[in-house]
């Protein structure tokens, strides 16, 4: 990739694959510590299924668009980046649409708007400006696994605690005993925002406590 | 200067030609599956909503601009399956509605797409709330009661939802006086 030493700069000067993989599960969470893709975090996490399926959705959309954007990274303009990348997004999002609606109709009659949607998901597209544009193939394809990985456990996590206390069920599996009285709360958009609100502040707390040097 | 902006816009015009064959192609590969999808999702609900009609023997008819389908068995048609929608709590609902050969009777309703409140509105989708239609007459219009149903074209309210509860009643009032003469006469003509 030695064209893309010119336009862009040194060769991965960045962090390593291993790095951005490990980065994008945790320290770098997209949603716990970017705050990035609320969208999709808050809308879909009322059951397991939904999350899981938008997770998929945002793995390929990523992937395929990280994969795209380091290729042609040493051709990009600067002032025409932005408009290379949505366009991008925009056509791999189309393609998961599309294939939901033929292959997974009632999944994509219930995500609804959400999948088009990730077209203007921040995550992908700073994932684009942050690495994909100034690494090679290789790291980008760490950091889109590493962030889609990291944006999976955060909807899982949301999910699980909304699906249990507002249906009583996980992944559709009833979990806990029939009497339990349904927090429908959980499943409506204020239980998306309190499980959202203390899940980050018991992540943040976490990290926090593991690296006291950052205060 | 001379070519300037074709210069600098080269790659976008080469990857917007690239990504829209793509999409040409994934769009003509699943777009007759997709349409098949939306088809078949109504076209199951026959038997359900006209007892004894076969999804196999059921046909598409189009009756004063509507799609229809007439719910048959072998033996002959049973009945009608049509689709109504309007203006629920949270957003549109559409249904499908099954009644007799000669619109007399309804015999079965089904939710073909809500976004009710979650637990409450979103009820209308279960069986409990939806069998009490099957039986009701299709030529009273149906009411929503909440102190018990007792005559045949009274409807029980789902608790915390009686907007969504009369939506659906609305909406099927409303598609069958719109439907039920154009119905019969189709009938009539054979």
């Amino acid at each position: 990739m030695t064209e893309a030493a010119t336009a862009a700069g040194p060769v991965d000067s960045g962090p390593t694959a291993g790095e951005r993989f490990i980065n994008g599960i945790l320290p770098e969470n997209p949603i716990y510590r970017q705050l990035l893709g609320m969208c999709p975090t808050l809308a879909v996490t009322g059951g397991m299924q939904p999350a899981m399926t938008m997770t998929g959705g945002v793995l390929f959309v990523l992937v395929c668009a990280n994969v795209i954007v380091s290729l042609i990274r040493g051709l990009l303009k600067p002032h025409l980046r932005i408009l290379v990348f949505t366009l991008t997004i925009a056509t791999f999002v189309t393609i998961v649409d599309r294939f939901l609606a033929a292959y997974m109709y009632q999944m994509s009659k219930q995500l609804g708007p959400y999948v088009p949607l990730i077209i203007v998901n921040c995550l992908i597209i700073s994932r684009c400006e942050v690495c994909a544009s100034k690494q090679s193939v290789r790291v980008a394809l760490a950091d889109a696994v590493g962030q889609s990985i990291g944006f999976g456990l955060a909807l899982a996590s949301i999910a699980s605690v909304r699906e249990i206390l507002g249906s009583g069920t996980w992944f559709g599996m009833r979990v806990l005993p029939a009497a339990w009285p349904e927090w429908v709360i959980m499943v409506l958009p204020p239980g998306a925002f309190i499980t959202l609100g203390l899940l980050m502040g018991l992540v943040n707390w976490y990290v926090d406590r593991r690296q006291p040097s950052r205060r | 200067m001379r070519n300037n902006y074709l210069a600098q816009a080269w790659l976008v015009i080469l990857l917007g030609l690239c990504f829209g064959g793509m999409l040409a192609a994934v769009e003509s590969t699943l777009s007759g599956r997709i349409a098949q999808n939306r088809l078949d999702e109504t076209v199951d609900q026959i038997p359900k909503l006209v007892p004894g009609a076969t999804r196999e023997a059921s046909t598409q008819d189009e009756i004063d601009g509507e799609r229809v389908f007439r719910a048959e068995n072998p033996a002959g048609q049973l009945g009608w399956v049509i689709s109504g929608g309007g203006q629920g709590f949270a957003d549109r609902i559409e249904l499908l509605v099954g009644v007799d050969a000669r619109v007399r009777e309804i015999t079965g309703v089904y939710v073909l797409e809500q976004k009710e409140t979650p637990g409450l509105g979103n009820r209308i989708t279960e069986e409990g709330f939806l069998s009490q239609f099957a039986g009701s007459p299709a030529e009273k219009e149906l009411v929503v009661v909440k102190t018990g149903a007792r005559a045949a074209n009274e409807i029980d309210a789902i608790t915390g939802a009686t907007i969504s509860s009369e939506a659906v009643c609305r909406i099927i009032n409303q598609t069958l006086k719109r439907m039920r003469g154009d119905l019969v006469a189709a009938l009539d003509k054979e």
